[in-house]
């Protein structure tokens, strides 16, 4: 047995070993997944007589009744109702002043960075009860107007943060020419600044749109009435119901219809949301 | 270069800073001064009560219960996460095949809100119709808990043995993607001979790791460790809603954050809830800057 035999022997168990693991984690991770999507289009006696089998007979009506009684679709609208407005103006505000706090000296303009640096340090939770009675003595209370706002909030400290970080990298002689063509502010923030910002948008908008998308603690204390929930606090106000009333298989319908958008849209754009999560951890 | 600059300046600035300044900083402060207060909520008046509130956190059973919890997910769940995340990173790393297919899997749970993974796990671990269940039934996995004094397959969310690693679980399977793409974007940036000096030097891929690898990836270390301890202390989200899914059990699975919303929105002690909500957030700023500061050494070059 000569050395180079040896060393591809052990190479290849190495291999083996490695292939295995990683298989064995992505089995973990893709089971659970799957094992609900299954489920999702069996019958409740299905579920619970034969766990491991797929369903005889495809169940859509589960989904039906997720969707209709179960008021998924409403939840989702309500999601988006919230969620697109508060994205939009989030980046809109934060490329604003960021832009500003980047490219312009005033006195005041490190005491306002700090300030929203500041921001990041707190927890959402110290803020809960303050909140919930501003927003009461508003008259804002238990409306979309209202988690709107909010969600804006405590958005901007990261966002402002990034994009003022990203607007100092932006080369000043494309700016320097636009004044000198006779562009005022306003044109050279809409019609220059912000198209050359587009990738730092992007990734600003898939970060929040999935940290909105996530989002529990502020929905559950700020929106009461059922009508008006969005899809995570449906989603939570619906398997708490079930426990008593075990509509198994019209839950996990539910679940899948959380779970599959944004894995759908992850699948398209993997890397940029890779990117675009991670890139809080990256720059902090 | 600009002329009239303020004419910018200022309503640029104005929308970010009046909403940060609302819904952010007043209610930090305002938080501050209720947790010395006794407020219900219901009256105007908030009566001034001093330190009364933390000094009935103190004698609280139930908030050193939520503490307790705390710092043993603190202990537990980034040591896991980040040693599992950092294998797979290290080895999606060796120029595999398939590389980009695990790398992409692995991120899977990141993508699908917290809650649904919640109410999914909760039926995993269902004690009828839950797969681990049945999985344990299926390979007759019964005597080998009854060695650990269960009467059978434990019921994972309901047994206040168990819960608190089941739901640690959950948040690690979800975790370790997310972490893993941190470390590989650290481990991409390697030179590559770097290692060719290392393999020269006789290194295997144990050596390679440990003395390569590894400390140019402190940076990226610190970061993780920071996120995945503020992580361990807030588990609001999770711990919510695998709770009133799938548990019969809440003080078992009690956190700070769960406590403290239990005190203001059920129990209406709102002066009460925000003194523990200092406290979690002090505990949290002394986290990060202790992380911070155990772990700095003099920075690796390249």
């Amino acid at each position: 047995m000569n050395l180079a035999y040896k060393r591809s022997l052990s190479s290849t168990v190495i291999q083996i070993t490695i292939y295995g693991f990683l298989a064995f984690w992505a089995l973990v991770v893709v089971f659970p997944m799957i094992w609900v999507l299954v489920s999702s289009f069996k019958t409740d006696q299905e579920i619970f007589f034969s766990p491991w089998t797929p369903p005889a007979k495809l169940m859509w009506d589960n989904f039906a009744r997720a969707w209709g009684k179960a008021n998924m679709g409403r939840y989702l609208f309500n999601t988006l109702t919230v969620n697109l407005p508060a994205i939009f103006f989030t980046l809109l505000f934060s490329a604003m002043a960021g832009y500003v706090l980047a490219r312009y000296t005033f006195p005041g303009n490190r005491l306002i960075f700090y300030a929203f640096l500041g921001g990041m340090l707190f927890p959402v939770m110290l803020a809960l009860v303050p909140l919930f009675f501003l927003l009461q003595s508003l008259k804002i209370i238990d409306s979309h107007f209202g988690l709107i706002l909010v969600y804006i909030a405590y958005s901007l400290p990261f966002t402002v943060f990034f994009m003022t970080g990203f607007f100092k990298t932006l080369p000043t002689e494309l700016l320097e020419a636009a004044i000198i063509d006779g562009a005022n502010h306003y044109q050279l923030f809409f019609q220059i600044v912000i198209p050359l910002a587009q990738n730092g948008l992007v990734s600003m908008g898939i970060f929040n749109f999935l940290g909105m998308w996530n989002q529990y603690i502020l929905p559950l204390v700020l929106l009461t009435s059922s009508a008006k929930y969005v899809l995570s606090q449906g989603l939570a106000f619906l398997a708490h119901q079930q426990r008593y009333q075990s509509d198994w298989s019209g839950l996990f319908a539910a679940i899948t219809i959380v779970m599959l958008p944004t894995l759908i849209v992850y699948i398209i754009f993997q890397n940029q949301i890779q990117r675009g999560l991670t890139v809080g951890a990256l720059k902090g | 270069m600009y002329k009239h600059k303020y004419r910018v300046i200022i309503p640029f600035l104005a929308p970010a800073v009046i909403l940060y300044l609302v819904f952010v900083i007043y209610p930090y402060g305002r938080s501050m001064y209720n947790s010395l207060t006794s407020w219900k909520g219901v009256s105007a008046n908030q009566p001034f009560v001093g330190l009364a509130n933390y000094v009935r956190m103190i004698n609280d059973e139930f908030f050193w219960n939520a503490l307790k919890h705390n710092l043993g997910y603190l202990i537990f769940i980034p040591i896991v996460t980040i040693s599992l995340s950092l294998f797979l990173a290290f080895m999606i790393n060796q120029r595999i095949r398939f590389s980009k297919l695990f790398r992409v899997t692995f991120f899977f749970p990141q993508v699908i809100s917290i809650i649904s993974v919640g109410v999914l796990w909760s039926y995993i671990y269902h004690p009828t119709v839950g797969i681990l269940t049945s999985l344990g039934k299926a390979l007759r996995m019964e005597p080998f808990f009854q060695l650990f004094g269960f009467e059978g397959i434990p019921v994972w969310m309901g047994d206040p043995r168990t819960v608190r690693y089941a739901i640690a679980a959950v948040v690690i399977w979800q975790a370790a993607g997310f972490y893993m793409v941190l470390f590989l974007a650290a481990m991409e940036a390697i030179p590559q001979s770097f290692y060719e000096a290392a393999i020269i030097d006789g290194a295997n891929r144990w050596h390679q790791f440990w003395h390569v690898t590894l400390p140019l990836l402190w940076d990226t270390m610190q970061t993780a460790l920071v996120f995945a301890g503020l992580g361990a202390f807030d588990m609001f989200a999770i711990t919510r809603v695998m709770v009133i899914s799938g548990s019969s059990t809440g003080r078992p699975a009690d956190v700070l954050a769960t406590y403290l919303y239990e005190q203001a929105f059920e129990a209406s002690r709102f002066g009460y809830a925000t003194a523990i909500a200092v406290a979690l957030f002090v505990l949290m700023l002394t986290l990060s800057v202790f992380t911070m500061r155990v772990t700095r050494r003099e920075a690796v070059e390249y």
